[in-house]
């Protein structure tokens, strides 16, 4: 007789929820009449998320390995958890915006039709929504959780492939510019199969030379002194690879600016915000549970990678013409900073990574929010030339996007600035005084591309024919002012989740 | 607690929030509004210019608040005799400012309701840069110091506002985030030395930090407040940002924020690093002695009066360097001196060069003439602050250069020497600008000009008046700074050298 594993379906409960609500939203999708489907399965994906970040509040400050030590419940799993469970709310609200002013829905009502055909012109004159967008995040939301608080590695990788595969389909669904949409998502299903081949193919390899995937078991069996190094750092290397790839680390980076600027914008939010929390939640764990002592194998590669990282995000920035491949790059950039918290191997390291993801993810939200509204005759006018003297017709959106970009930048007073405090103390305290140099000299380049669209916005006279913004419905308008009043709030009074943080920071396993 | 300094700090961005929030048509409530507030302000300086106890604590109005524990960074504020005048001029320059602006009128349909506002905030912000002792807390003011300003100069400059700007934001902010790493490694310093992480200046003081760490610190420290400064090289924003500021934004720009920079070797640099600071003042002080030829030498060349202007500001500040690397306390105390004479002199000529743009429509010399004739008032006002620029015995400008020279002289002897022949080009860069502006053949254009109206007169008279009067009996202002000055000098270690008495039989 197999014995069952024991499972705490108390621990697990943030991702049950999220799973849930996926599985729930597909029998939504097969039984309930179109006309109420739009309504039902936001109201499904709200509480499946909310479900998820209210029960983080009551589990927390639990520790254990749950489902025969394959899934994590410590302080970092429902932190995060926490934090992909609020950022999913507020992405599953711009999911869902369906305002006439914002071209109906943001997503094409039937996939399957050719971009270009006769049907796929009537298609888009019609008002039909697409729901299935909604079980679609609610399984890549709960893939990404599970990623977080993956303890094996067997479990992480299919972790990888639930929260993947939603999105590649995510990212080619886009009303317009549909052959922009679909080129994004066959490049990150392409190049993202790739890695994840990558990803299993060290995972084998650590197999083979631990004969365990469970985190700790690799960590105990890399103390021995009597085996092979080779497997070991081989199957790392590639196993960071596979992990580096979905946080849109450079050298692997080359897919963000083309699947951020094809995918719908609603879409590239959730994947900017929420993907790279779970990917750095997973390396996080990986490096510091499995390799916490082997530290000298990825301490100077990830150095390194931070340090091209920062150059490549800041510097190819500076000739972008569109917003959404601008913000793609400084979301590059971003990661960045994030690696420069991850190298530190220390309890700072981990709590000032995982403020820093907190505070990146709201505002990248807010910005992407932002880029929704500003629309032409076209649909979103995501060309810079465009959004020139933008303050003069829209102050309020202007500011908004004007916070969003200083708090980008790192200006004081807005959450950038604490969360590249923390991570920039993390790395010094930890001894990487030329790598926090160079990330303040990245901030400086990067605020160049930031302060340059708050002069076009602000300074610049508007285009005679320029587009208009869009009256935000009731949706986005919560996601930007939570979004908004968070990144000042983490600027100006961050204390209470620093300390959480702090609190969180303890790897169980 | 002292809530006094709060106040201070707090009300004028309360006043801003407001001005903004009015609604669009109500400008003249805006600018009332404003002007009140900056008015407010100005009695609760002078208030605490006058209470400030010359003989007591070094820190005076002290307050404290937890802010973020998890930084060990508090909310603290107090002031020294070198802050509290240097607020005191913000004090007196933003109602002069306000008043100066009234009727401007902003090129495109732009709000001046936003102009007003962002003085305001701005003003806070200039405060809480000099009020701030927990260096967390400096350093945030520091960075978004920069914010108001930048829209200042951005929406409501001259032709080529948007390249000033945003040269302006990003040297600036380059020159800060270079900061942030030596406040970090402050942090990390005091961690490992006091057990605890902390930002407030008064324990940061007592650290004992090796060499090679106070000199990157110290390096991390200066290039922010030598971009701020600015010195040479690192000056090439001012000119720009200076002629294409708004003149009310102009005079703050030169008036103050660029003061921030030496407050912060001062304040900062010197006490905190004292090795440091000794190893590297050859440096800083050829690059003041630098600033002050160069700057001269590029003002004479100027034919856009705004940007001379800001050429000469980057010479004074190779004086004011000077007197704060030399290590006396008479130099320093020159130096602080030489910060509120400049604030006031500088000011009042951006303010005349402002006046004369608004009669004659341009910023260039050559399309003014004998303006001495047509508007006497004005030349008057132009001539005694001119003067007071070049620093002329009996305006207030020449106490503290004198005290500069002097004071360097006995441990700096060649920089000083070099640095006296600057007086020189100070005379031919003003007066130069003077004689073909208001002498010399008339401008036919400008024969009707207006003399200076009574707000006109309002504004430059209190800055004239401060000319002279701090000329003649500058010892109530000297008076407060020379115990501050004195403890930073105790904090470096340097002791004035004893002065030399003439032997016996000499004639």
């Amino acid at each position: 007789m197999i014995q069952a594993p024991s499972v705490s379906y108390t621990g697990i409960s943030p991702i049950l929820f999220v799973f849930g609500a996926a599985l729930v939203g597909v029998l939504v999708e097969a039984f309930v009449p179109r006309a109420h489907r739009w309504g039902v399965q936001l109201a499904v994906a709200l509480s499946g998320a909310l479900g998820a970040l209210v029960s983080v509040a009551l589990v927390a400050g639990r520790e254990e390995l749950t489902l025969a030590r394959a899934v994590a419940v410590d302080g970092p799993a429902l932190f995060l958890e926490g934090t992909l469970a609020l950022l999913g709310v507020l992405t599953i609200l711009l999911l869902a915006e369906r305002s006439p002013d914002m071209g109906g829905s943001a997503f094409v009502a039937q996939a399957a039709v050719p971009a270009g055909t006769a049907l796929d012109r009537q298609l888009a004159t019609q008002a039909r929504t697409q729901t299935e967008v909604f079980p679609l995040a609610s399984f890549a939301l709960g893939g990404m959780m599970l990623f977080t608080a993956a303890n094996n590695l067997l479990v992480m990788f299919v972790a990888l492939e639930v929260l993947s595969l939603p999105l590649y389909m995510l990212a080619g669904l886009a009303r317009r510019r549909r052959l922009l949409s679909q080129e994004a998502a066959l490049k990150y299903f392409l190049l993202g199969a790739f890695t994840s081949a990558f990803f299993l193919y060290g995972l084998a390899l650590l197999y083979g030379y631990a004969g365990t995937v469970d985190l700790r078991g690799i960590f105990d069996q890399a103390a021995g002194t009597d085996k092979s190094d080779a497997l070991f750092v081989i199957g790392l290397a590639m196993l960071i690879v596979g992990l580096l790839f979905k946080a849109g680390v450079a050298p692997f980076h080359t897919w963000t600016p083309d699947v951020y600027q094809g995918a719908p914008t609603s879409v590239t939010a959730f994947m900017a915000a929420c993907t790279k929390v779970a990917a750095f939640g997973a390396i996080l764990r990986v490096l510091y549970v499995g390799f916490g002592n082997s530290d000298w194998t990825w301490r100077p590669v990830l150095y390194g990678v931070a340090i091209i990282t920062l150059i490549v995000g800041s510097v190819l920035a500076l000739t972008q013409t569109d917003v959404k491949r601008m913000l793609a790059y400084s979301s590059i950039a971003h990661a960045g900073f994030i690696l420069t918290g991850t190298i530190a191997n220390s309890e700072a390291g981990l709590s000032s990574t995982m403020f820093y993801l907190l505070t990146y993810g709201l505002t990248t939200i807010g910005s992407f929010a932002v880029v929704t509204l500003v629309r032409d005759a076209d649909g979103e006018a995501s060309h810079l030339s465009q959004w020139a003297g933008l303050a003069k017709r829209s102050p309020l959106v202007a500011g908004v996007f004007a916070l969003f970009l200083l708090a980008l930048a790192g200006i004081p007073l807005t959450s950038g600035f604490t969360g590249k405090f923390v991570v920039f103390r993390a790395a010094l305290d930890a001894g990487a005084g030329p790598l926090v140099v160079v990330a303040l000299l990245a901030s400086a380049v990067a605020a160049f591309f930031y302060v340059r669209v708050i002069v076009l916005m602000y300074f610049s006279e508007p285009a005679a024919d320029g587009p208009t913004v869009a009256v935000p419905g009731m949706l986005t308008t919560v996601s930007l002012a939570i979004a908004a009043a968070a990144t000042v709030l983490l600027g100006v009074a961050p204390g209470a989740v620093l300390e959480l943080a702090n609190q969180a920071a303890q790897f169980v396993g | 607690m002292d809530t006094l300094l709060l106040v201070t700090l707090l009300l004028p961005l309360v006043g801003g929030v407001v001005v903004a929030t009015l609604p669009g048509d109500r400008q003249l409530l805006a600018k009332q509004l404003t002007l009140g507030v900056s008015l407010v302000v100005l009695v609760l300086t002078l208030v605490m210019a006058v209470g400030f106890d010359t003989s007591g604590e070094r820190f005076q109005f002290v307050s404290s608040y937890t802010w973020i524990a998890d930084f060990g960074v508090r909310f603290s504020l107090g002031v020294d005799g070198i802050a509290v005048v240097l607020i005191a001029l913000i004090g007196v320059l933003v109602p002069v400012v306000v008043a100066a602006s009234w009727n401007d009128q902003p090129t495109g349909e732009r709000s001046m309701k936003a102009f007003f506002a962002w003085l305001l905030v701005l003003e806070t912000m200039m405060i809480g840069v000099f009020a701030a002792t927990d260096v967390f807390l400096f350093y945030v003011f520091f960075e978004v110091m920069l914010v108001p300003m930048y829209f200042l100069i951005g929406s409501f400059g001259g032709p080529r506002r948007q390249y000033a700007a945003v040269k302006f934001f990003l040297y600036s902010l380059l020159g800060g985030l270079i900061m942030l790493a030596s406040v970090i490694g402050l942090y990390v310093v005091s961690n490992s030395q006091l057990g605890q992480g902390t930002f407030a200046f008064d324990m940061l003081r007592q650290l004992e930090i090796t060499p090679g760490t106070q000199k990157l610190l110290f390096l991390g420290f200066f290039i922010a407040f030598a971009i701020k400064a600015p010195l040479v090289p690192f000056h090439t924003w001012l000119p720009d940002a200076g002629a294409e500021a708004p003149i009310g934004g102009a005079v703050l720009l030169v008036g103050v924020l660029d003061k921030v920079g030496t407050f912060g070797f001062l304040r900062y640099c010197l006490p905190l690093f004292p090795d440091a600071s000794r190893f590297f003042a050859p440096l800083a002080l050829t690059l003041s002695v630098v600033g002050i030829f160069y700057g001269a030498l590029l003002a004479m060349g100027q034919s856009d009066m705004k940007r001379l202007l800001a050429y000469t500001s980057i010479a004074h500040f190779g004086f004011i360097g000077l007197g704060i690397f030399a290590f006396t306390s008479q130099a320093g105390t020159g130096a602080v001196l030489y910060m509120v004479n400049h604030g006031i002199s500088t000011g009042a000529l951006f303010l005349i060069v402002g006046i004369l743009i608004n009669r004659g429509g341009s910023r260039l010399i050559g399309d003014y003439g004998g303006m001495a004739r047509i508007t006497p008032l004005l030349g008057g006002a132009f001539l005694i602050a001119g003067l007071s620029s070049l620093a002329l015995p009996g305006t207030n400008s020449f106490v503290s250069e004198f005290l500069v020279l002097i004071g360097s002289f006995t441990t700096q002897p060649a920089f000083s020497i070099i640095a006296t022949v600057g007086i020189i080009l100070a005379a031919l860069y003003i007066l130069l600008m003077y004689q073909r502006t208001m002498h010399g053949p008339e401008n036919p254009r400008l024969r009707r000009a207006r003399d200076l109206d009574k707000r006109e007169l309002a504004v430059l008279g209190p800055l004239v008046a401060l000319i002279i009067v701090l000329g003649v009996y500058p010892k109530p202002v000297l008076d407060i700074i020379t115990p501050a000055v004195e403890a930073t000098m105790i904090d470096l270690g340097a002791t004035d050298p004893a002065p030399t008495v003439a032997e016996e039989g000499t004639r």
